[in-house]
């Protein structure tokens, strides 16, 4: 504690820079966001063992002790949860990493972060489920990243599809974070977790990339109630009207953040009459099935939501309109599909489920599938 | 000649709100007392320009805006994680985590454990009013023996629920080097602010852990008239739970 105390007291403790120019490595996906999360001036960790995600904590204590970050291994995930929402109360750049059984006890907190704006970084790397079910891979943590709580989800889910973005996107959370005050998630999976794949590491300064400065919620400059206002945080109300102001207010400033936020990737969707639609890792067999039907000169197109919550429906709905069929490609039971056929409510385009809960989903799958629904039709 | 009246005014400790006063607490209820001392302990240490003050879920919720000072209400039990990573982050804080019997005994019994167990650099302050007070007076795990609750209608039995809860002595058996760990009660208030002052600068040495149970009353849910209210908190629960200090940052000092 005392030397956190000191380190904290350091003028600049980010003068030591851990990555200088471009860093290319052959890491795992762990291993990337703990180097993120450093690279982005991350402050500090809470967490809780769990597989697929310790070793984003494992090579964090081992770097964080030495750029003078801070660690604390908690007593179970709740509490981690809570303690990241006291690091971001005491205005660091606090970060915490689940997965499966540990994403659900950190709902609570995160649904505390959701009520009191907090910007709480997240990583989770999903695993099966439910219940204890596989430490290997999965997508079935959509519905509880997006929505989970009892709230109305009022935070920003990315999912990603590989080490690049695990980076990129690990960096980007805590700047989009603190940018707009809502707790942001980076939903990564057990393969992206473990496996190992090249990845160009940097400091965000040299790609111009600023990272916007926090703030504290607590203790701000001079004494409360005598230079100022005390600060109060509370998330429990009275009435029934005072409720539906206080989450009405949270929807208007969800709802303007959305545009700016929301975000997918298109190939060859514009004239494709069967669209694959994946997000995370399965965009990568997509992808492939769509250059593979195209060197064939065949109308196949993929589109991919990068944030699952807000769902970009905006930019799915004419593509879907325009398309002959639609593949939703998931490693769940639909959680994904759920999101976003609620978005395009109304279209009448015939879709096709290819859900493989808790098991990866390769090309050739993909490509067997469309080829199915391409005989259908003739 | 004319008779000069002199007005008291009640006095309030310095770091109370006074825009948020009077209290939301019932009449009799010793959660406004145990804040009293409270304040009083951070006036006489002059710390209240570092204090963040966390409420967990429970009648001590009603405390969110007492003081004039920062502060956080976190959901029923979790006072200790909120407070220990606000601590974490900035090690300058005071940070102080007010809880009921119920929060620290029950559901968050985990955090207390746990951060009693890594000597957390933080003030725990718990009231002990025998029950679930803020849903209406349900059994918690101080609920005395023979005690009615609503959850218990024809009073704790051991046997079926087993012994009332003693929290400083549970955190005291686990507590580490510098802890501090006492059990005070609103009818003996010199002793009760004397012992959060010292949890407080437990606090600010940074020795260790402290924890502060006190005894308080409930007359709402103990249904009691002003009387029987002194009697069940001086009598009956003094009777099972023992105030005084149960462990002291100087004793382990060699
Ligand atoms: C997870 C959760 N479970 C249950 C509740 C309902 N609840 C609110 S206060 C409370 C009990 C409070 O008792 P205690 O901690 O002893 O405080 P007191 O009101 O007696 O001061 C409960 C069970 C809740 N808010 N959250
Ligand atoms: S119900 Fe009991 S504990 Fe709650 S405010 Fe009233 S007297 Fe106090
Ligand atoms: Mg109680």
């Amino acid at each position: 504690m005392k030397d956190l105390k000191e380190k904290n007291e350091t003028k600049d403790k980010y003068a030591v820079r851990p990555i200088v120019g471009e860093k290319r490595a052959f890491a795992t996906g762990n291993e990337v966001v703990a180097w993120a999360a450093l690279a982005a001036d991350a402050d500090i960790m809470y967490g809780y063992p769990i597989t697929p995600q310790n070793e984003i904590m494992h090579y964090w204590t081992r770097m964080s002790e030495k750029y003078g970050r801070g660690f604390l291994q908690t007593e179970d995930e709740t509490s981690a949860g809570f303690t990241t929402l006291g690091g971001v109360l005491a205005g660091r750049r606090s970060f915490t990493a689940t997965s499966g059984p540990g994403n659900m006890l950190m709902q609570e907190s995160m649904c505390m972060a959701e009520m009191m704006r907090l910007p709480t970084v997240m990583i989770v790397q999903q695993r099966g489920g439910p219940s204890t079910a596989t430490v290997i891979y999965s997508q079935q943590e959509v519905n509880l990243t997006c929505f989970g709580g009892n709230g109305e989800g009022f935070r920003i889910v990315y999912s990603t599809c590989s080490h690049q973005e695990l980076f990129d996107y690990t960096i980007n959370a805590f700047n989009v974070a603190w940018t707009h005050r809502f707790p942001v998630f980076v939903l990564g999976d057990g393969y992206q977790a473990k496996m190992r794949e090249p990845v160009t590491m940097y400091d965000p300064r040299d790609k111009g990339i600023t990272m916007v400065p926090t703030e504290p919620y607590v203790l701000k400059e001079g004494c409360a109630g005598v230079d100022r206002e005390p600060q109060q945080m509370r998330n429990t109300y009275n009435t029934e009207e005072e409720l539906n102001e206080v989450v009405e207010g949270l929807n208007a400033a969800y709802q303007a953040v959305i545009p700016q936020v929301v975000k997918h990737e298109e190939y060859a969707c514009e004239d494709a009459d069967y669209v694959i639609v994946a997000h995370g890792v399965v965009t990568r067999a997509a992808q492939a099935a769509v250059e593979y039907f195209r060197e064939k000169g065949l109308k196949v197109g993929h589109f991919r939501p990068v944030t699952l919550r807000p769902f970009p429906g905006e930019a799915f709905r004419p593509i879907a309109d325009r398309a002959k069929k639609i593949l939703v490609a998931e490693s769940a039971l639909g959680q994904m599909r759920r999101i976003m056929t609620d978005t395009i409510y109304g279209c009448s385009t015939p879709m096709v489920n290819f859900f493989k809960p808790g098991e990866g989903i390769s090309t050739e799958e993909i490509i067997v599938k469309v080829e199915e629904m391409m005989a259908e039709d003739k | 000649m004319k008779k000069e009246y002199i007005v008291d005014t009640p006095r309030m400790p310095v770091s109370w709100r006074e825009e948020t006063k009077a209290h939301k607490f019932c009449p009799g209820c010793g959660h406004g007392l145990i804040l009293k001392a409270l304040g009083q302990a951070i006036d006489e240490l002059g710390i209240q320009d570092r204090i963040v003050f966390v409420c967990d879920i429970g009648c001590c919720l009603l405390a969110w805006d007492l003081f004039n000072t920062d502060g956080v209400q976190t959901h029923h039990g979790r006072a200790v994680p909120v407070a220990t990573g606000v601590k974490r982050a900035n090690p300058d804080s005071i940070c102080i985590a007010y809880m009921g019997d119920g929060g620290g005994y029950a559901i968050g019994a985990q955090h207390l454990v746990n951060a009693t167990a890594r000597n957390e650099r933080i003030t725990v302050l718990l009231a002990n009013n025998t029950n679930y007070a803020m849903t209406g007076g349900q059994m918690a795990p101080t609920t005395l023996i023979g005690q009615k609750t609503e959850t218990c209608p024809y009073g704790r039995s051991i046997e079926q629920h087993g012994e009332p809860t003693r929290g400083p002595e549970m955190v005291a058996a686990i507590a580490g080097h510098g802890a501090y760990v006492a059990r005070g009660t609103v009818s003996q208030m010199n002793q009760l602010k004397k012992q959060i002052k010292t949890a407080l600068q437990t606090q600010l040495d940074g020795s260790g852990f402290s924890f502060v149970e006190a005894l308080a009353t409930c007359p709402t849910n103990w249904r009691t008239n002003a009387h029987e209210t002194w009697q069940f908190l001086n009598n009956n629960m003094g009777a099972y739970f023992q105030t005084g200090e149960f462990k002291k940052p100087e004793e382990q000092e060699v």
